[in-house]
């Protein structure tokens, strides 16, 4: 593998690693980005009004059993080849663990806390959108967490059937019997996913208020 | 100042919770409802400020119908405290206080200035402003809640158990402190409990709820003490009413010398003698005993509780609690004055019911 | 569905693959993260080393570790072991949690009175401690089970077997019925060793099943 990665030829032009982890990385967020705006205000929704959390639940714990190679090849299937079908099944999968996160996230909002924001007098908007997700926000995190890890691993697995990134690498590298090849990519795929994560939990730190973080850890009693 | 004209909260499964409420909370009052659980106090309280609305009937507040208000804008003008606080845990402790302020549009910059002075005022020192709930013990978090209630200087004060979920030492402390607050502020405070003592101690008036959403009696507490409407109020006030009673009563009662002494001194005890420190406050007692002896800190009987000159039952107490029968009465520094006897606590109960000073 | 009942004979062959590949790293990896989890149920530090470890672990994607494996232990790439090796590790880093939270989930005072009475630790264990961390460690192992049993079709895009083989075929013939076919074996699949578990999870503690 060594041989292969260092080789600077694999580093430069159309298919080079640089373009392959660009565009997995592209796959990566955009498709984030999509499932967000569709799948933190559906459990937000649902959280904030209690009704539904049955389906949200049993949705997502349903789709841990369902194979994403499945998936892929069936949207693929039906939808051609292309971009378009591989964003299609990485949003779907990627929809069901930020739903059942944020939806999570808002139902463990301490309910006295809650009840003394109607109290004081907000509005249910500002209910929802000063005290419930600002609480919320671990939990949520944990969905994208989930989520991102999700992506990561189907947009490579979406190089079998003819998309880019680093998948690109291992599939290509599998029919050209080039392990190294196979191996740089498994191993920078891997890499990747470690930073994803450890981006989100960066940016977790960044943005989660102090104030709810497991006491001990920088207060006083 | 709070109104309920015959005011009835029936839930979807049937429940009355409230049944044909008719009372009027006197505007700069401490109104308590109490009363066992499922009696509707909560219930009531909660129509004040809407959390709740009633299924008929009325409730002005300054003789306004709060249903002609929309909630929002009707409870930025009612101050909330709730057991437990509900204070918000992303927030520092300073901006939850200021949370009504910001709500209704006050500069940031005022509101939190509002906030330290309130703090202040509520008994925490204000370097609390930057922590978080999660930082603060129970009773801490209590006195925020009661800040970020009073942040927006609301006329009125709705209170739902808020001292019932911190230890009793810490309990007593917080309602001193709101006796203390509402002698500043006199605001109109409506307050629940399901404790009698509680209610006895902080209500200038108190309404007694029987399950069931009925008022069985709306008095004052001495009235409540002498005087139940009806069984359930007799037995809800508790067996010890006439003890109770003696809370409410200041009487004279005469204040004996005693003979003292202090550590390491010699004396000659006869009956039983009160050991003092230097700013002569009292230590415990020392018994009888031949002759002359030193006093020694090991031989020390430890006292009972001190009666400070208020209430007949501080009087009592004292004397019943002390090992020599005999109560240790101290001034505002604490220091020794004398001491009060059981039987004189008696005779001033008696005076005083001659005097028509207890109520029938 | 109709492609079941018609190629009956090979639907239950990748069945049977399918079964074995998911089944053995499910049953290793509990058993290797018993002691683990033990472990880090007693120890912050073990805790401190095994959580995040588990964690780095699980977010490695499976395409990756199934083509990595091969390298590590010198096997060949069409060898079952390397889908078996990368899905031991997964149910390691998933049950090393359960394990721990389920052991400390077990009242401290039910353990101090069997020590009053005279149990050794190790008997205490299996008989007092396990027993009562059953519930919380049967619910890992249902999602430990369930993610195996749908990682095992990733396998076959490096020429594995299993109901991923469906999938592969149904993509390079065109023939989605094919594909779909292999998602409903893989779903009925992993109801049904979930439903099991919960089966054998409510069998193994009557004590929980009284009501009140």
């Amino acid at each position: 593998m060594g041989g292969w990665l260092f080789d600077p030829a694999h580093w430069s032009g159309p298919t080079g690693v640089p373009v392959r982890l660009l565009e997995h990385l592209g796959y990566t967020l955009v498709t984030l980005l999509i499932a967000a705006v569709i799948a933190v205000p559906l459990g937000a929704f649902v959280g904030h009004t209690g009704k539904g959390g049955f389906v949200v639940v049993g949705l997502s714990n349903a789709l841990r059993a369902l194979p994403t190679t499945a998936v892929l090849i069936l949207v693929v299937l039906w939808a051609g080849l292309g971009d378009f079908p591989v964003y299609v099944a990485l949003v779907l999968l990627a929809i069901p663990p930020i739903m059942a996160g944020t939806y999570a996230g808002i139902r463990a909002v301490d309910p006295v806390a809650v009840d003394a924001a109607r109290g004081v007098g907000m509005r249910e908007s500002g209910v929802l959108l000063q005290v419930e997700i600002p609480n919320a926000l671990p939990l949520i995190y944990g969905g994208f967490r989930g989520a991102a890890l999700q992506v990561v691993a189907t947009a490579t697995i979406a190089a079998y059937t003819g998309a880019g990134g680093l998948g690109r690498l291992v599939f290509d590298g599998l029919a050209l019997q080039e392990f190294g090849q196979m191996l740089a990519g498994a191993v920078l795929v891997a890499l990747l996913a470690v930073l994803v994560d450890l981006g989100f939990a960066g940016l977790q730190r960044l943005t989660v208020s102090p104030g709810l973080r497991p006491v001990g850890t920088g207060g006083k009693r | 100042m709070i109104e309920f004209r015959a005011v009835t909260k029936r839930f979807e499964d049937g429940t009355i919770a409230v049944d044909e409420l008719d009372l009027a909370v006197e505007a700069g009052t401490i109104t308590v409802f109490v009363g066992p659980s499922g009696c509707g106090k909560t219930t009531s309280l909660r129509m004040v400020n809407r959390m709740i609305d009633p299924t008929s009937g009325t409730i002005l507040v300054d003789g306004k119908d709060v249903l002609s208000v929309d909630p929002p804008t009707l409870r930025r003008g009612i101050g909330y405290v709730i057991q437990q606080a509900g204070l918000f845990p992303h927030r520092t402790v300073l901006d939850n206080v200021a949370t009504v302020p910001l709500l209704s549009g006050w500069d940031r910059r005022k509101a939190r200035t509002r906030a330290a002075e309130l703090l202040e005022i509520v008994g925490l020192d204000p370097a609390f402003g930057k922590r978080y709930p999660a930082q603060l013990s129970g009773g801490q978090q209590q006195r925020v809640g009661v800040a970020r209630a009073l942040a927006a200087d609301p006329p009125v004060l709705l209170m739902d158990e808020p001292f019932s979920a911190v230890d009793p030492v810490v309990r007593e402390d917080l309602q001193n402190e709101l006796l203390r607050l509402q002698a500043e502020l006199d605001k109109t405070i409506v307050f629940v409990t399901h404790d009698i003592d509680e209610a006895l101690k902080l209500g200038e008036r108190v309404a007694v709820f029987q399950t069931g959403g009925h008022l069985a009696q709306y008095a004052r507490p001495t009235e409540l003490l002498a005087a139940p409407a009806n069984d359930f109020v007799a037995s809800f006030v508790g067996r010890d009413r006439g003890y109770r009673t003696l809370t409410f009563l200041h009487a004279d009662v005469p204040v004996r010398p005693v003979a003292t002494a202090k550590l390491g001194e010699r004396v000659v005890v006869d009956d039983w003698t009160l050991v003092v420190d230097s700013e002569n406050r009292p230590r415990g007692w020392l018994s009888g005993v031949d002759g002359e002896v030193e006093v020694r800190e090991q031989d020390l009987v430890s006292g009972g509780s001190l009666y400070d000159g208020s209430t007949l039952r501080g009087a009592l107490d004292a004397a019943l609690s002390s090992p020599s029968a005999l109560g240790v009465a101290v001034d505002e520094s604490g220091a020794v004055i004398g001491v009060v006897q059981a039987d004189d606590v008696i005779s001033a109960l008696a005076k005083a019911r001659a005097a028509g000073e207890v109520p029938k | 569905m109709t492609w079941i009942f018609e190629n009956w004979d090979r639907f239950w062959e990748v069945t049977e693959v399918h079964l074995r590949l998911s089944a053995v790293p499910v049953l290793i990896g509990f058993v290797l993260s018993i002691p683990l989890g033990w472990l880090a149920s007693r120890s912050a530090t073990a805790r401190a080393i095994l959580f995040p470890v588990a964690n780095i672990l699980f977010t490695i994607p499976s395409i990756a570790l199934i083509v990595i494996t091969p390298v590590l232990i010198g096997a060949k790439i069409l060898d079952e072991i390397n889908v078996i090796v990368p899905l031991v590790i997964y149910t390691i880093a998933l049950m090393v949690r359960s394990v721990a939270d389920a052991l400390a989930s077990v009242p401290g005072h039910v353990t101090a009175a069997a020590n009053a009475m005279g149990y050794r630790p190790l008997r205490r264990f299996l008989t007092v401690d396990f027993p009562l961390a059953l519930p919380v460690t049967i619910a890992g192992l249902r999602v430990a089970t369930v993610s195996n049993i749908s990682m095992v079709s990733v396998g076959a895009l490096v020429g594995l077997g299993g109901y991923g083989q469906l999938f592969t075929e149904g993509y390079q013939t065109d023939n989605s019925a094919k594909v779909f076919a292999g998602l409903i074996g893989t779903v009925v699949l992993a109801v049904l060793a979930d439903g099991l578990l919960l089966l054998l999870g409510r069998v193994l503690t009557p004590w929980a099943r009284t009501g009140r």
